[in-house]
């Protein structure tokens, strides 16, 4: 196929039209007149995790708590492997950016007298359905932001370890985007579709992450050689059965609790019941021979149920129609619950890019906010817009002193090539789609998916590399007939190398932090003497290299130096 | 899990195919909309709430327990009516109103 090639300059490139990413936008335009650009890959109405609406904003300093209060909760939670400062710089602004929520038009339930009436200590309830309409709304308003919708974003330019811009093909058009850009913000989100799915057949994309998520920021950044961190926390949501909608509504909003086959409640057996033992729990006693495990809900009054079935419309419409269309409700069934596949997902655990107290990552010009940046679990919407914010404030400051570089011609025309290398590629002997399960299986029976309840040890780990190479090999010879599977292939090919560092990642941590997230078979203990560290990780020369780094205090105000 | 679009009541106004966060739907020769891929279809609902006509349908795969019941939806600029209709034809009606919270 032969592609035009478009040449666009601009102050901000934002990679990403997400939760962060307008956000981001946003706060750069109603502070100055800088020419912003963001590079979406659908829409930004409806694109990324808040597509189908959430169900509460989960980061929020509620009554009695303070920022360092939640700093305190965030590390508990993770097992101390936090990046306090950064959490700590979240928690100051996520009240600001609720406000600013409402403002945007979003529905927060108020009391009698105008206060938000919480969910939990740290957590509000909204109706989030239309959170995304209104944030892309709030974008259009803005005459100096170009939102180019269908543009898939496939590396960055470099220039001597500095950002420059970005490249990406429309899905539209055949054109092929060479983007000029002074400051650039990663805002991808995570990635989904590592891992063999709960439901790996027909409804292979009912997942709780975004599928369409799957890691190209955390890919341009490796292939780029920007440091990462803690992949090796991954993400795993438990879920409700088959429709794997949340299940905090039913669990915080009516205070269900989890029981086994016999009805009898498990998780306090399994330690202090924090996010993962929530998870651990249910999958022990799956293997013990007492699952399924349920929300028990029997018995809630209609009132109750009816405003289920409407909050899960608001955010998880399949949860609705699944009780509805058997003529059935979680006041007559408790809710079965299932632990997913694991994600990496940087706005609830601490993997992604390792920035700095501004959100700049190692490498020069490039701001990282959203899942896709690590350090700071737990940030969810609220968190990734006080991040999006945070890095535009910093390009705000310094700004003026930076200029548009651009690669020669010659330099382009072989990345435009790199591009579409793929069309030219003749009868390959596997297709995309079978490359794609391949990396879900190994990834599944080799680091540590469903199948093996999510442990791994080194053995299988180095099987799974292996393969992974192996499957790096053979997406180069895939054949792309149009864009939209030129979009497939590059998706493949990110996801593999996401899983080539999260596979290092996973061995490199020689304890059993978290459980299920990060269970080392080989070393089944947390081991708090040795492993009290962030493990992060640069791609040079072809070779994954681990950095171990010290814990960052809360106070600190961290900056790369090394 | 899927999305099902009746060719009938498609006005071929393309909005389903802009706003779908995978890029999933396309169009035939006459402009109307077609699922293209139906496995990977992550069931938002975004491109019910668009549609003007309420062409589109909205069920579960068999694979994840679905019966034949279907999930249809009319966005107003204030609410959104959402209908299940089960497979022995009971019509489930809820109407959310945008500006009101969820109770939970
Ligand atoms: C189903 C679900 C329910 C959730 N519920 C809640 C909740 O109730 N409360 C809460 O507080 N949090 C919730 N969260 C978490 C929260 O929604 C996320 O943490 C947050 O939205 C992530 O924001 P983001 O900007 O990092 O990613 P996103 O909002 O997903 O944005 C990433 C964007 O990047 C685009 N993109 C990806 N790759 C490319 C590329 N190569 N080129 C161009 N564009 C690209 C995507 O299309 C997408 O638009 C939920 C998450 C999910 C998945
Ligand atoms: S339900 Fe969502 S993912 Fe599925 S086709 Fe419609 S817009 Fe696309
Ligand atoms: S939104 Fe409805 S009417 Fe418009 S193209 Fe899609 S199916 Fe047809």
């Amino acid at each position: 196929m032969k592609f035009d090639i478009q040449s666009i300059d601009t102050d901000v490139l934002i990679i990403g039209g997400g939760t962060a990413g307008c956000f981001s936008a946003l706060t750069l335009a109603e502070n100055s007149n800088l020419k912003v650009v963001i590079a979406e890959k659908a829409n930004i109405k409806r694109s990324g995790c808040l597509a189908a609406g959430v169900n509460a904003l989960n980061a929020y300093i509620g009554k009695g708590e303070t920022p360092e209060s939640f700093v305190g909760y965030v590390k508990r939670d993770s097992e101390s492997i936090v990046r306090e400062d950064l959490v700590y710089g979240v928690a100051k602004l996520l009240n600001n950016v609720t406000r600013k929520l409402e403002d945007l038009g979003l529905a927060i339930l108020k009391d009698a007298d105008g206060e938000y009436v919480q969910r939990g200590k740290r957590s509000i309830k909204i109706n989030g359905e239309n959170i995304k309409p209104l944030l892309a709304d709030a974008v259009a308003a803005h005459d100096n932001i170009t939102v180019l919708n269908n543009v898939n974003i496939v590396d960055y330019q470099v220039l001597d370890g500095c950002v420059i811009g970005a490249l990406g093909f429309s899905l539209r058009e055949k054109i092929i985007y060479v983007i000029n850009s002074k400051k650039t913000i990663c805002a991808t989100g995570g990635a989904a579709g590592l891992y063999k799915p709960n439901n790996p057949t027909f409804s292979k994309h009912k997942m709780w992450y975004s599928p369409f998520n799957t890691g190209a920021g955390y890919a341009m950044g490796i292939r780029a050689g920007a440091e990462m961190t803690s992949f090796e926390m991954r993400f795993i949501a438990l879920r409700c059965k088959d429709t794997i909608a949340p299940t905090g509504t039913i669990a915080q909003g009516i205070k269900a609790v989890q029981v086994n086959a016999r009805g009898q409640e498990y998780v306090e057996k399994y330690g202090r019941p924090s996010t993962h033992i929530r998870l651990y729990s249910t999958v022990m006693e799956n293997l013990k021979g007492n699952g399924p495990c349920f929300l028990k809900t029997e018995g809630i009054t209609a009132d109750q149920q009816q405003e289920l079935f409407k909050a899960y419309l608001n955010m998880a419409p399949a949860q609705t129609l699944k009780w509805l269309e058997s003529n059935t409700g979680p006041a007559e069934e408790n809710v079965e619950i299932e632990g997913t596949e694991p994600y990496i997902v940087g706005g609830h655990t601490a993997s992604g890019y390792w920035v700095d107290h501004e959100r700049k990552t190692t490498l020069k010009n490039l701001y990282a906010v959203g899942d896709v940046a690590g350090g700071s679990p737990k940030k969810y919407v609220t968190g990734c817009l006080a991040e999006g914010q945070i890095a535009a404030m910093s390009i705000l400051n310094v700004i003026e002193h930076s200029q548009v570089i651009k690669l020669s011609n010659k330099e382009i025309n072989e990345k435009v090539k790199h591009i579409s290398r793929f069309f030219d590629n003749s009868s390959p002997l596997y297709s995309i789609g079978e490359v794609e399960e391949a990396m879900q299986k190994v990834m599944d029976e080799y680091a540590g998916g469903i199948s093996s309840s999510y442990g791994y040890n080194e053995t299988r780990l180095n099987i799974a590399a292996k393969r992974i190479e192996e499957l790096l090999t053979i997406a180069d010879t895939l054949k792309a007939g149009d864009s939209r599977q030129l979009l497939a292939i590059f998706e493949i090919i990110d996801r593999l190398y996401v899983c080539k560092v999260l596979i290092r990642h996973l061995a490199a941590r020689k304890e059993t932090r978290w459980r299920c997230y990060q269970e080392n078979i080989d070393y089944p203990q947390k081991d708090d003497q040795n492993w009290m560290k962030y493990v992060n990780s640069v791609f040079r020369d072809g070779k994954v290299e681990f950095i171990f780094r010290d814990l960052v205090g809360r106070d600190t105000i961290y900056e790369h130096t090394d | 899990m899927s999305i099902q679009i009746d060719h009938y009541k498609c006005i071929s106004c393309g909005r389903c195919c802009d706003v779908c966060p995978g890029n999933l739907i396309e169009r035939d020769e006459a402009l109307k909309a077609i699922m293209k891929f139906p496995m990977e279809c992550w069931g938002c609902t975004a491109c019910l709430k668009e549609c003007p006509t309420g062409a589109i349908k909205y069920y579960l795969g068999a694979d994840i327990g679905g019966k034949g019941g279907y999930l249809l939806t009319r966005n107003h600029s204030e609410s959104i009516d959402w209908y299940i209709i089960s497979p022995d034809s009971a019509k489930y009606h809820i109407t959310i109103n945008k500006k009101e919270s969820n109770k939970y």
